[in-house]
């Protein structure tokens, strides 16, 4: 199995430095080259660390010394352009905040710079994370590495495609309401929301301040759980950060079957729309699961619209609220920057907490929001994990979402339960439809990372979805 | 016509915490070069989130705690969202409608309980700088204010005075002060204060109240007795010329000009804010767990009432307790003579009030020489008294005709005999007594 450089694991590349067979000069330069043939064709950084190559000099450095004490020493990574990051223009694909270069780090980034990551550049993103295709960034839709008629999902479009083209080892996203499933799905690659309140919110651009969550999109569980356990952790900057410990994530992996764990297939996320062929793929995992020891039974929960219209409701009222700092007066652009997406959202939001509709709207949707909260309390009493697909089908067609005010809202449909009662969520792909990959959701209660991260890092081992396309080919 | 004003009062008051309310920059922002204590929290930067500042709710629940409110066991704050350039956020964080403290209470002198509604954190706003910039007229945006801890004390519109507004708005002053969250200077704009009035009008036909009016940021308790005045007056008068009564959608904000002494209309309710109100989700919800409350309220130092109550507990005039109570220098001395036996609490507390003792220079000797004890020999005054008797006969005489007010001559006259150190109170006695028997 000859691999090349930018299809290494975490792992693969600290047993490359190790053995001498590459530097991490030499993986940098092998992205930074990948970097400038791939970039202009699929739109993914908006932004490159023009001192990546120094960072890997550095890196070589105390490799030789001190060998390799840091989690993430020499890995080269992908952050999506809502993470703040001092000397790269963080942008949240809006040109309201065209130029704007950082006056702090954020904490999640910190906590990966201390690890020694190295950042290759700043992703592309659906404006303010305002989407689930890419469509909405001011800069251009992101495409599809498997194929460039097709959407990369979003919001964490960019850095779910840079995983799937090979154009960095590992990705920072962030979910707000499926933004790192939903592309890692429609991607092939796989991605890990913790739960809200597990990684800090500060020094990340809020979208819907009490459900984002940022996480990270990799090759594959392991990676993923890897950088979980760098970024988690109780932060004095963001009060909503959980002061829970943070488990060793990685060192629960491996696991030979799923003997004694309980999943529940909801009956109502095997939606009426969905096609036959993505439900078959989830009845195969079903299968599969079974076969690894697990037990997997139907259980029946709220209607998933009924979520849609809570996170709607909360979201847009948060959104409205958390973009008023953009007044115009500061950070050199006017309002009128905002995208069409972000001024609908802005006008919703304002609307739904206006005087005389607070109660109608925001009020109500928080009361629905504490009983999808209490649902799930009761589900996780007897089952250990919820299981279903991703998204309804594969990456739908780049113009999709034209038109479409509530086209992310239908395409997390089954996301957003989740998202709202602040639960933890591994996306990992689960077979093809049409060429195109179709991602599996692994769902478990608050703070049970380390369940959540096993399952689908068995699942992952005992299956052989997670593909990579030939951008040759695919471009 | 019966006439009786309603006066409702919000208090904001500016906590001198070391560090801001969602951010640790410095709190003290008076004197500071424009913008040198500010961060990305209290700048409202892109990612900056807002962290609660323990000692500042602390302090706004002591504030609840000596104005006898009760203590929410949830409470939580809320976005306020209006746009002004001083408004980094683009909201204020405040609480609406589960604040730290509720149904509190003020006593007048009178007797009368005066209600507080609540008892609120928040945070306070930039400044703007109207100014002249190289010829050119510019707003400057001064954000060291930005997120200083702000606490707003809501009354209920239980006052029917200017006179009461005032006392009221004395008894907090006074009690901010003596809990040490705050010397709540009014020059600095540590204490603001918005009366909202509207009058009861009893007439023959019935009852009518006029619609409410709030009046905005009023810096001196004078003003707002001024306000208020002015205030009453012109509802009056405008009630009796249209006889429009309060609605709900009628409330007016004013403001109050002091040179000329009126209030004016600033907005009508159709143009008033909708603030938006939400919960805010960068901060979770507060529950108040365990002996909080209690060690809190054991941090309370004695509350203005309760030190009067106790000076007067020591004997001491409640016209001088005030007096001493209003001085800290004087009430330091009341204290540190308590336990002195030498020292009649009373007596010393009537001197300081009245001046006679000078309370920076050795009070206790001051003290002593006032109330110094004389010889109360009474053998060898009785002695010195009946000489006197003896060599004034005719003096004697007028006495006997019924003019008594000769005692003083007397006692005077024994004085001067012992040179002055005669007990002045035993002299008297003895005087009296030698001048029955005659």
């Amino acid at each position: 199995m000859n691999k090349q450089l930018h299809e290494l694991t975490i792992g693969e590349v600290h047993a490359g430095y190790m053995s001498k067979d590459f530097t991490c000069v030499n993986l940098v330069k092998h992205f930074l080259n990948r970097i400038e043939k791939y970039n202009h064709k699929l739109n993914i950084y908006l932004a490159l660390n023009e001192k990546a190559l120094q960072q890997a000099a550095e890196v070589d450095k105390e490799i030789a010394e001190k060998g390799i004490t840091r989690e993430l020493l020499g890995i080269p990574m992908a952050i999506k352009d809502n993470f703040l990051t001092v000397g790269m223009s963080t942008t949240a694909s809006s040109n309201i905040l065209k130029g704007y270069m950082p006056q702090f780090e954020s904490t999640v980034t910190s906590k990966l710079l201390a690890a020694g990551a190295i950042f290759l550049g700043k992703t592309n993103m659906d404006s303010f994370a305002h989407g689930s295709s890419t469509e909405t960034s001011d800069f251009g839709p992101t495409l599809n590495p498997w194929n460039t008629d097709k959407l990369p999902g979003g919001s964490s479009g960019g850095s779910a495609a840079a995983i799937t083209a090979g154009l960095a080892t590992a990705a920072l996203g962030s979910e707000t309401a499926g933004s790192i499933r939903q592309p890692a799905a429609w991607c092939g690659v796989t991605g890990f929301k913790p739960s809200y309140g597990r990684a800090s919110r500060y020094g990340c651009i809020a979208m819907a301040s009490s459900t984002d969550s940022p996480g990270p999109i990799g090759r594959n569980i392991k990676d993923c759980a890897i950088i979980t356990k760098v970024i988690a952790g109780k932060d004095p900057y963001d009060g909503t950060t959980t002061p829970a410990s943070v488990e060793n994530y990685p060192s629960f992996l491996d696991k030979k079957d799923l003997k004694g764990i309980k999943i529940a297939l909801v009956k109502e996320y095997m939606l009426k729309e969905m096609r036959d062929d993505v439900k078959q793929l989830i009845t195969d995992a079903v299968t599969k699961f079974k076969e690894l020891g697990a037990e997997v039974e139907e259980i029946s929960l709220m209607d998933p619209k009924y979520a849609i219209g809570v996170y709607t409701v909360i979201q847009r009222s948060e959104v409205s609220s958390n973009l008023s700092r953009f007044d115009g007066i500061r950070f050199g652009h006017t309002r009128d920057q905002f995208c069409q997406e972000t001024k609908r959202r802005v006008m919703l939001g304002t609307y739904t907490l206006s005087a005389g509709y607070y109660d109608a709207f925001y009020k109500k949707a928080l009361a629905v929001r504490t009983r999808i909260v209490s649902e799930f309390e009761e589900v996780f009493k007897t089952y250990d994990a919820v299981m279903g697909a991703v998204s309804p089908g594969p990456a739908l067609s780049v113009g999709a979402s034209k038109n479409q005010p509530m086209f992310g809202e239908m395409e997390d449909v089954l996301l957003e339960q989740s998202s709202i009662a602040g639960l933890t969520s591994a996306g990992v792909p689960c077979g093809f439809v049409d060429g195109l990959p179709i991602g599996l959701q692994i769902t478990c209660d608050q703070l049970q990372e380390t369940k959540a991260l096993m399952i689908a890092d068995c699942y992952q081992q005992n299956t052989n979805f997670n593909l990579f396309p030939d951008l040759d080919k695919s471009l | 016509m019966k006439i009786t004003p309603m006066i409702g009062l919000e208090v904001h008051v500016e906590l001198e915490t070391k560090s801001k309310m969602f951010c640790g920059c410095p709190a003290d922002h008076f004197g500071r070069e424009p913008n040198t204590a500010t961060c990305p929290v209290c700048l409202g930067l892109p990612g900056a989130l807002p962290v609660a500042n323990q000692k500042a709710i602390e302090s706004c629940m002591k504030i609840g705690l000596a104005l006898n409110c009760s203590i929410n066991r949830l409470s939580k704050f809320d976005r306020k969202q209006y746009f002004y350039p001083d408004l980094a956020k683009g909201y204020q964080i405040s609480q609406y409608d589960e604040p730290f403290c509720s149904d509190g209470s003020v006593t007048l002198e009178s007797g009368k309980i005066i209600g507080v509604e609540r008892v609120h954190q928040e945070e306070d706003t930039g400044k703007l700088q109207h100014t002249v910039l190289n010829g050119e007229k510019v707003s400057l945006v001064d954000y060291n204010r930005s997120g200083v801890p702000l606490v707003e004390i809501v009354s209920r519109p239980d006052m029917s005075s200017s006179a009461e507004a005032k006392e009221y708005l004395k008894k907090v002053h006074e009690i901010i002060h003596a809990i040490g969250v705050s010397s709540a200077d009014m020059d600095k704009g540590q204490m603001r204060l918005e009366p909202t009035v509207n009058v009861k009008i009893e007439t023959d036909i019935g009852v009518h109240y006029t619609p409410l009016a709030e009046i905005k940021n009023i810096n001196s308790f004078n003003f707002v007795a001024q306000a208020i005045e002015f205030e009453v007056k012109r509802q009056v008068e405008e009630f009796e010329k249209t006889g429009i009564e309060k609605s709900s959608t009628n409330k007016t904000t004013r403001g109050y000009d002091s040179v000329k002494k009126i209030t004016f209309l600033q907005r009508t309710k159709e143009e008033a804010k909708d603030y938006r109100y939400f919960p805010e989700p960068d901060i979770p919800p507060f529950v108040v767990e365990g002996d909080l409350v209690e060690r809190i309220r054991k941090e309370l130092p004695l509350l203005p009432d309760q030190v009067i109550a106790e000076l007067e507990s020591l004997g001491i005039q409640n016209k001088y307790a005030k007096i001493i109570f209003a001085n800290e220098k004087l009430l330091a001395l009341i204290y540190s003579f308590r336990s002195d036996s030498e020292v009649e609490l009373p007596k010393f507390a009537s001197a300081l009030a009245n001046k006679k003792i000078n309370p920076d220079s050795d009070v206790k000797q001051q003290y002593l020489a006032m109330t110094k004890v004389g010889n109360t020999d009474k053998v060898e005054l009785k002695k010195i008294i009946s000489g006197i008797i003896e060599a004034n006969p005719n003096i004697v005489a007028e006495y006997k005709k019924g003019k008594t007010s000769v005692s003083g001559f007397f006692v005077g006259q024994a004085m001067k005999q012992t040179r002055g150190t005669a007990d002045p109170k035993t002299l008297n006695d003895l005087v009296s007594e030698a001048l029955l028997d005659i």
